[in-house]
């Protein structure tokens, strides 16, 4: 196995610390990992994004032009990562702000309502999580489990609390993404 | 059980400074690299090992303190990235010319002047041909992952202290900002060891210690310029490291260092799927070069291709290394893009395979 994946939305919507929290679940589950984010002033009021490679086997290349999935949150995530998709990955977009739907028909497409559903859950901070969700049921790399094993070392202690809430929106996640074509 | 993390490059680079049993840390933050005095300052080396973390009022003011921490016999270290280093040029020379240790991470930025923030080779010179002014040389070593990063910290210090001359840790904005899973070694103790070259206090039959860079009088610096060259020889013979792959069947060599050597790799395994025979040397070592190997393979490959993230700089010493036995060219990007394993597999195409 080795994934290879794109992550991007605007700033604050918990683009790097998905790509994070992927990379802590290979962690959990023995395998290699990479993360590379955008930095410095890509990320000020653009479009943020972040590389995650998970694999078995060592990792050459952390920078990559093509990608096996691409996850994105906004319409300007769309554009640019889009066409960089390798033929027969996948692409899962959150349908909120999207005002033009991806035109591929060379590679799966998945859309996700995770920002209806935050509010739903009352916490939109759990945005993120529910798209994590949602990948996992597509492309099951990793054990929900090891998931939740890694966001325990991403998230600080004081927020440890939370970690049930996000549990939960990852399986809502895995509930409401839509298989589109 | 050892330790597994997932860490940024600078903070691992951080935490690994701390564990190498350093003393001091001076520096002033830049991008990218400024993850590095963030990590020790959340950190609490004062409580954690005793060592001194202090941000300095600019570059110049840090690495003169690095000099007047190492002559005291101490591991002391600095962190930038390009336009920071550039002002510690004047400071490691005058370390390198007083022989005394230190070790300097450069998150290497693109250039020239303030360039960009983003990932660039473009220092290699700046830190294998000296940087400063003056005859001399540092020990520079190029980590590749994150986990390199941290095990570097430790082999700079006993390089450092070993040649008493300053080491430099090339990294770039990939290895500094990506994170990978590491393995941290256990803390190692500050030490209390004297040194007969150090100014730790006279002591009684003993003449004081004198560090200078200065001699005014030329039979006295070229003393020490010989003094410098033997040392600078026994490193070449010595310390010389680098990574080869698939280079026993190899018709053609790839050579290509640090983040860019990750990269290239990738372009070597996809050059192997198209059925070339592409091996690899990724030198760990930029001074001392790995000369010899690379000499020994330019009689097996009917060609070399050196990857950079700059306009050409280390394909100048494999060149020196080849002798003329093979061809060698180059391919880069610079100003802060980084080449695509694809961009790195068409170039070699284009000079070696259909290049007519």
């Amino acid at each position: 196995m080795n994934e290879e994946i794109i992550i991007a939305g605007f700033g604050g919507q918990g683009v790097l610390s998905m790509g994070q929290i992927l990379c802590y679940g290979g962690v959990m589950q023995n395998k290699e990992v990479s993360w590379m984010p955008s930095y410095g002033p890509e990320m000020r009021g653009g479009t943020a994004n972040c590389t995650a490679i998970i694999s078995d086997e060592k990792i050459s290349s952390p920078v990559l032009n093509t990608f096996d999935t691409a996850i994105v949150l906004n319409q300007p995530s769309m554009d640019k990562f889009e066409d960089a998709i390798k033929p027969g990955g996948m692409l899962i977009y959150e349908i909120n702000g999207i005002i033009r739907k991806p035109k591929r028909d060379d590679i799966k497409i998945y859309s996700i309502a995770a920002y209806d559903e935050s509010i739903k859950m009352k916490n939109t901070k759990i945005f993120n999580m529910i798209v994590i969700g949602g990948f996992l049921k597509v492309k099951p790399i990793l054990d929900v489990e090891n998931v939740v094993k890694g966001l325990e070392k991403v998230l600080p202690e004081r927020y440890h609390h939370l970690i049930p809430l996000n549990k939960e929106a990852i399986h809502r996640g895995m509930d409401i993404i839509e298989c589109e074509k | 059980m050892k330790e597994l993390r997932l860490m940024k490059g600078n903070e691992a680079f951080a935490e690994a400074a701390i564990r190498a049993g350093t003393d001091a840390y001076f520096g002033y933050p830049i991008t990218p690299q400024s993850e590095v005095i963030e990590y020790l300052m959340a950190q609490n080396p004062e409580e954690r090992t005793g060592m001194a973390v202090l941000q300095a009022e600019s570059e110049i003011a840090a690495i003169n303190m690095i000099y007047g921490a190492a002559g005291c016999g101490k591991k002391a270290m600095t962190s930038s990235s390009s336009p920071g280093i550039s002002l510690k040029q004047e400071g490691l020379s005058y370390i390198a010319g007083a022989e005394l240790p230190c070790v300097v991470l450069n998150v290497v930025r693109g250039g020239p002047g303030l360039g960009t923030i983003q990932p660039s080779q473009s220092d290699y010179f700046q830190a294998v041909k000296g940087g400063g002014h003056g005859d001399y040389k540092l020990i520079v070593l190029a980590p590749a992952t994150v986990q390199e990063t941290v095990d570097f910290v430790k082999l700079a210090f006993d390089l450092a202290f070993k040649y008493r001359n300053p080491v430099m840790i090339l990294s770039d904005g990939i290895i500094g900002q990506m994170m990978e899973k590491v393995e941290l070694f256990e803390q190692i103790p500050r030490s209390d060891e004297e040194y007969d070259w150090a100014t730790q206090g006279k002591k009684p039959g003993k003449d004081h210690t004198i560090i200078t860079s200065l001699q005014l009088k030329p039979e006295e610096q070229e003393k020490v310029n010989l003094r410098l060259q033997a040392k600078y020889r026994e490193v070449e013979k010595n310390e010389v490291l680098y990574e080869s792959y698939n280079t026993e069947d190899a018709d053609y060599l790839f050579v290509a260092f640090g983040s860019c050597g990750r990269i290239t790799q990738k372009a070597m395994e996809m050059a192997r799927k198209k059925g070339y025979k592409v091996g690899q040397i990724r030198p760990k070592t930029l001074y001392p070069f790995p000369v010899e190997v690379i000499n020994k393979l330019s009689d097996q490959v009917k060609g070399i291709l050196t990857v950079e993230m700059n306009a050409g700089q280390m394909v100048e010493d494999v060149r020196l290394a080849v002798d003329g036995k093979t061809p060698v060219e180059y391919f880069g990007r610079y100003g802060g893009m980084i080449p695509s394993p694809d961009e790195i597999l068409n170039a070699f195409e284009q000079k070696f395979i259909g290049g007519k």
